[in-house]
């Protein structure tokens, strides 16, 4: 029909679709898998799985070897991304570092994930006092910034690829957890859960077998915005010296320890920004794939 | 704006809409013909999936991105409607077509006062300024029957009750005296005394406005008694079409045939007569088949069915049937004639329930859903509950399932297991004598789990059967006795119909072999024609096993039906409760009277009896009126007795009773002869609350 | 409208709005007070022997002992906090341990220059990313929704201190429009835009995707519904059908997501004072974590925490005014 305007285009009732949209992970992944933004993020974060895991193969230097002949050579066929301030070529140390974030951003939403399963499961499920108690304060503390708490926990403590693997998933626990008590609580008044009570079905396996795979897919999306989130916060805190020492080859490191060469040197900090932007970017985009595919 | 020389107001011809769905076509509305004459009811009936929804949408030219009007024409009083351009169309809506449609709560902007809402219309369409708008649309709103319209002009939509936001609608869109008007399943989800009182509404607004009306609905009854004009969709095809008494009186498609016949109607007792599913489902959306849509379903079909679609055929006055054998419609016979046989009982109490109680809430503010409820279910027998939102029934039936605890009164089971505690505190074979089954059939199994485990896991747990292959061998057969085949076990819900999934439902409940099942609104959910099947599957599988029920429900002709006793519920309380014929007939409690007038059947009622009106919205259960519950809206209120006063037992000779301060014989006078009510009329004693009036839940 | 709720509420009905409130006035109460549990607990608590935590590995034992001593270290815990909590109740915040000067004007002043930060970022940002997230609701799925949608995700995604690098590099270092340090600005417009406007970028680049998004997506379910609908069946003007019926309802959740854009404001706000040197908040904390300086460290973070607490009753009095389910709920 001809001669429609934005507001006529946008104003429609939305095309209707099948009721049941109960998927699992697979049909998830299948159905996000026709996005091209879930294909250019997935794409992108496998190369740098990929290269977490095999830089020691392609990496065409040793990160590690200083050589103070070539410090601060800009970009040329010999080292393509240029060297630091003690002649370490850039680009073994970018693909480097890679392992470095993505083992610890990782390691924190799992323990994160994990624990706010768990607590989200069973706060949703029983509710009660100890619900009411856990979620306001829960409430509250939700959006306090994290990098905050993480400063302080990490001074104290001493900063360390386990120390902020541990920050990062307990922080992650109460904001999980909210997440997925949420979709417990909207479950749990569906009949069927009903329908298991009066079986007589203990609470355990209510939660496991019954609520739990009905929620897979927004804790699948929770999953990856977390691991952006992650991924984002370890690299700012080793930004601030707070996580990763030297003389790893991590971004946030280098591209704090570089910002002195700005000007004489960009290089130094620009590969590994553009690595970090890559990578978060790819995190999102497969993020936002799968809200997508769990939206229609 | 009146349409001159009776030229039809909307003019259908030869329409034909496809959804585009992952980039293919599906057909939903075929070459579809039908007109609206100038200030006339036009009944529009199908069950879901018959595409009337989207044949409304498509008069207003309001269908969704991906649908497309393959061909056909509309005309609206003369005037090109697909052709129309934006502009056109926004001048016409609202002022010359207007919109009515289900669930007015969310139709409404929340964010917006209900006057200014109104006055909008008054404002874009007839260039009044906001204050001369204004006193347009409280002049509206008496118009629709609102008491206190200034008030209501101030508030926001969730302020008002399920009844009043739909009048709203109703006064929103007739307030600048339309052509047409649409109405979309209006009375869908509201409460049948509301939806009583709604219908009458239109019945009424009809000769004031002189609109011509297309009134789409899946309710035989209702469209009935609103419309002159019936049209039958089926599968996006109108099948027949004509005037609505002489057609639901003496159908001439083998369809509206099989409709009529699978709805209980007045005076079909279960006992006397069985109600006659239509076999076979709904042809797949889109799909192109090469006869007649109906044939693989009709009971009369022929070879000649399959291969040539039939054309309109005139089979009377202003009637047409697509049938090729229309003549030979009024000949079928009524298929099985023979009767569910009855389950022998012996008259024991299964059941008995003492003063049940449940509050929610914190002592001080708490609220009583259950107000004291007594009443027992015999071995064997239908026990319908029957009440509307508000009523707490849905509360008793999780107390009584056991899915919450009751807060005081007793429950006991074959006079020795006391339900009156919730699951987990009740033990195994409690569990297995009694089950329920839910309203919802999408929802009341586990999407993620298969027919197969779903089964079995009952089986496991209520039946201890813990032998895998023996339960195997009991999931076919549990299967087998709800009509399902083999071949669904290993599919997940998902892929089944709503019918086919109450039938695992029920199969389920029925794992370990109970003596009693609770079914909350069963079959409210399913079509006219499922609900048949799944009511004779219930009937049949009591016969088989000898179970009782407590059927829930708030529709009164399968209750009618169905029920060997009855109890009526109203804020809380039994008011009502005997056997099924005593309680339908006075003398009974006048809610159970307001509530026997509400109800729309396809039969002449005793033409001599009018409606009852009830008196304003039904109470807040938070807040429940003094004496007697119901004085608030008792067209036959005393005065002082009834309000502080609660109300004693009468009992017939019959073993039904009722709460009433007039006795039987009195009342029973009253209302066989429907004399005016006795005593003054009174004031109303509490204010315009907005209870849930909508929505079935108790 | 709004004078007449107000009128309400003086007259003492102000109703479930009040009762609202209440409740969130009461749940920021707790919430402070678990905060500085938390943070008594990691500063005063943890490190174990705070008194070597403060002089470092070289002091004698004597030297600790004294100063635990002094600290009032041998006390037991709760009795320490309740006079940890009653000093700075009372406005007693110590001294720094590094400057030697008063910690209470030091992190006022500090807290105030952030807020000025954070409020420029805002000012400008908010309203655009509500602009575009409209916007490309209403050409949903059409080449201006995809970019917007886009790049407002790929703009959560970068860390401000990479783009506050990337930034640096190209308008301060290479450019010179802007200098690299940045300072509290003086009243003069054209110095604040001078002095904030290199460091708010990266701020408004985060706040922009979240808020772009919830725009979007409270855009789009408002276009979706039953009562838009109605408002198109009545012929509305599309003026009228967008302001009056779409925008109020869509931007209701937006208000709630703004409040929690403030905390991830002060996250950002750490990394980008310290990338640009600008004496705030955000830095001192940093600072003083680095350097051990237990009392600045403490009073950084509870007055973090009062500032979010603000912000999100701010927000929250906003939500409550502008939804009439709350403000005349029953």
């Amino acid at each position: 029909m001809e001669g429609r305007d934005a507001t006529a285009v946008a104003v429609g009732p939305l095309p209707s679709r099948t009721p049941d949209r109960r998927e699992g992970l697979w049909d998830l992944a299948v159905a996000a898998a026709s996005s091209k933004t879930f294909l250019t993020g997935a794409v992108i974060l496998v190369f740098w799985v990929l290269m977490a895991l095999f830089w020691g193969i392609v990496a065409p230097y040793d990160p590690q070897a200083v050589d103070p002949t070539a410090s601060l050579a800009p970009p040329s066929g010999e080292h393509w991304f240029g060297t630091d301030n003690l002649g370490r070529d850039v680009l073994s140390r970018v693909l480097a570092g890679a392992s470095s974030v993505l083992t610890v951003a990782p390691l924190g939403t799992a323990l994160g994930m994990v624990g706010g399963i768990a607590v989200g499961l069973v706060t949703g499920y029983y509710r009660g006092l100890v619900d009411d108690v856990i979620m306001r304060v829960v409430d509250a503390l939700l959006a306090f910034p994290l990098i905050i708490i993480a400063v302080l926990v990490l001074s104290v403590l001493g900063s360390s690829k386990v120390n902020v693997v541990l920050v990062i998933g307990v922080v992650f626990m109460p904001i999980v957890a909210r997440t997925v008590r949420s979709s417990v609580l909207s479950e749990r008044e569906r009949e069927y859960v009903a329908a298991a009570r009066l079986r007589g079905e203990s609470g355990g396996y209510i939660m496991v077998s019954e609520i739990l795979p009905n929620i897979l897919s927004p804790i699948a999306v929770e999953a990856t915005i977390r691991l952006g989130y992650a991924i984002f916060t370890s690299a700012t805190l080793s930004f601030l010296s707070l996580g990763i020492q030297e003389p790893s080859p991590d971004w946030g490191l280098t591209i704090s320890l570089g910002r002195v060469y700005l000007q004489a040197a960009p290089w130094v900090v620009v590969f590994p920004a553009l690595a970090l932007a890559t990578l978060v970017v790819a995190v999102n985009l497969v993020a936002d794939g799968l809200l997508q595919a769990v939206e229609e | 704006m009146s349409v001159a020389d009776g030229r039809p107001v909307v003019d259908i011809e030869g329409l034909s809409i496809s959804y585009l769905r992952r980039k293919r076509p599906l057909r939903v509305i075929e070459d579809l013909t039908l007109s609206i004459r100038p200030g006339e009811a036009y009944g529009l009936v199908g069950e879901s999936g018959c595409g009337k929804s989207t044949v409304a949408m498509a008069l207003m030219r309001y269908l969704p991105a991906n649908a497309l009007v393959d061909s056909g024409r509309v005309t609206f009083a003369g005037d090109d409607l697909l052709g129309a351009d934006e502009a056109t169309l926004r001048r016409w809506r609202g002022s010359r077509m207007a919109m009515v449609y289900q669930d007015p709560a969310s139709a409404l902007n929340p964010s917006m006062r209900v006057g200014a809402q109104i006055s909008e219309v008054y404002r874009q369409h007839r260039g009044m300024d906001k204050t001369a708008a204004l006193k347009e649309a409280g002049a509206m709103l008496e118009k629709v029957s609102i008491t206190d319209p200034g008030r209501v002009l101030r508030r926001y939509p969730h302020e008002l009750s399920g009844g009043q936001q739909q009048r709203v609608m109703i006064a929103m869109a007739l307030s600048t005296d339309p052509e047409l008007l649409v109405l979309d399943e209006p009375t869908t989800g509201l409460d049948a005394t509301v939806e009583a009182e709604v219908l009458d509404l239109v019945e009424q607004l009809r000769s004031d406005f002189d609109t011509s009306i297309l009134f789409i609905s899946h309710n035989l009854g209702v469209v009935r008694r609103v419309c002159e004009r019936v049209g039958v969709l089926y599968a996006g095809r109108l099948i027949e079409e004509g005037p609505s008494d002489e057609l639901l009186r003496q159908p001439r498609h083998p369809y509206t045939l099989g409709l009529l016949r699978c709805v209980p109607r007045r005076g079909m007792r279960k006992d006397a007569l069985r109600l006659e599913p239509i076999p076979g489902s709904l042809p797949p959306l889109g799909a192109d088949l090469p006869g007649c849509v109906y044939a693989s379903r009709c009971p009369i079909a022929r070879e000649r069915c399959h291969t040539e679609p039939p054309p309109p055929y005139e089979t009377g006055e202003d009637r047409i049937s697509r049938c090729h054998y229309h003549d030979e419609v009024p000949a079928i016979p009524s298929g099985e004639q023979q009767v569910t046989p009855q389950p022998p009982s012996d008259g024991a109490t299964l059941l008995k329930v003492e003063d049940l109680v449940k509050s929610y809430g914190t002592t001080g503010n708490s609220m009583q859903a259950v107000a004291g409820v007594s009443f027992e279910v015999r071995q064997g027998e239908v026990f319908g509950l029957v009440g509307e939102s508000g009523s707490g029934k849905t509360s008793l039936a999780r107390c009584l399932s056991g899915l919450v605890d009751a807060s005081s009164g007793r429950a006991t089971f074959e006079d020795r297991l006391d339900i009156s505690v919730s699951e987990h505190r009740r033990n195994a074979e409690l569990r297995r004598q009694l089950q329920m089954i839910f309203q919802n059939p999408d929802t009341s199994l586990n999407p993620r789990h298969s027919v197969r485990r779903i089964l079995g896991r009952a089986l496991l747990l209520l039946a201890g059967v813990k032998n895998g292959r023996e339960r195997e061998r009991r999931s076919l057969d549990l299967a087998s006795s709800v009509r399902l085949e083999p071949r669904h076990l290993q599919v997940r819900p998902s892929a089944l119909s709503g019918g086919l999934k109450q039938r695992v439902a029920i199969a389920r409940a029925f794992a370990g072999e109970p003596a009693l099942v609770l079914c909350d609104e069963p079959v409210s959910a399913l079509d006219v024609s499922v609900q048949a099947a799944i009511l004779n599957l219930l009937l049949d599988v009591q016969a088989d096993r000898k179970v009782s029920y407590l059927f829930i429900s708030h529709d009164l002709n399968v209750v009618r039906y169905l029920a060997d006793s009855i109890g009526v519920m109203y804020l809380g309380q039994l008011v009502d409760v005997g056997p099924a014929r005593a309680v339908f007939d006075p003398p009974h409690h006048p809610y159970t009277e307001a509530l026997v007038s509400a109800m729309t059947t396809l039969e002449d009622l005793d033409g001599s009896r009018p409606r009852i009106k009830l008196d304003g919205p039904m109470p807040s259960p938070s807040d429940p009126p003094s004496g007697c519950r119901f004085h608030t809206r008792c067209p036959r209120f005393l005065g002082d007795l009834c309000r502080d006063k609660a109300p004693p037992w009468q009992r017939d000779a019959d073993g039904h009773q009722y709460r009433c301060h007039i006795p039987p014989g009195e009342l029973g006078d009253l209302q066989r002869t429907n004399g005016a009510f006795s005593g003054e009329p009174h004031a109303a004693t509490k204010q315009d609350q907005p209870p849930k009036e909508n929505g079935q839940s108790g | 409208m709004s004078l007449r709720f107000v009128q309400r509420w003086r007259r003492g009905r102000g109703g479930t709005a009040g009762r609202f409130l209440l409740r969130r006035l009461w749940l920021s109460a707790i919430t402070l007070v678990l905060v500085s549990v938390v943070v008594f607990a990691v500063a005063e608590v943890l490190p174990g022997d705070v008194g070597r935590t403060i002089l470092g590995p070289f002091a004698t034992n004597e030297q600790v002992e004294r100063l635990n001593r002094e600290l009032g270290l041998e006390r037991p815990l709760v009795v320490r906090y309740a006079g940890w909590l009653g000093d700075f109740v009372r406005g007693e915040w110590g001294d720094s341990f590094l400057l030697n000067t008063p910690v209470r004007p030091l992190v006022v002043e500090r807290a105030v220059n952030s807020v000025l930060l954070g409020a420029f970022a805002l000012a400008f940002i908010v309203p655009v990313s509500i602009g575009l997230g409209v916007l490309a609701a209403l050409y949903r799925d059409g080449f201006i929704d995809r970019a917007i949608s886009v790049t407002g995700l790929s703009l959560i995604a970068l860390p401000e201190f990479v783009v506050g690098v990337i930034v640096l590099v190209i308008f301060a270092v290479e450019l010179g429009w802007f200098p690299v340090s940045s300072q509290v600005p003086s009243a003069n417009p054209v110095d604040v835009v001078r002095q904030f406007f290199l460091p708010s970028i990266p701020l408004m680049l985060v706040l922009f995707g979240y808020i772009a998004r919830m725009a979007r997506a409270g855009t789009v379910e408002a276009l979706a519904s039953d009562y838009v609908r109605t408002a198109v069946l009545k012929g509305l003007s599309r003026w009228a059908l967008i302001w009056r019926h779409v925008l109020r309802n869509a931007l209701l959740p937006t208000i709630s997501v703004v409040s929690v854009q403030v905390g991830y404001l002060f996250g950002g706000l750490v990394v980008v004072e310290t990338l640009f040197n600008y004496p705030g908040i955000g830095k001192l904390l940093l600072d003083s974590a680095v350097g051990h300086d237990l009392p600045v460290l403490e009073a950084t973070v509870l007055v973090v925490a009062l500032l979010y607490m603000l912000s999100n009753l701010v927000a929250d009095s906003l939500y409550a005014v502008l939804n009439p389910r709350i403000r005349v709920g029953r």
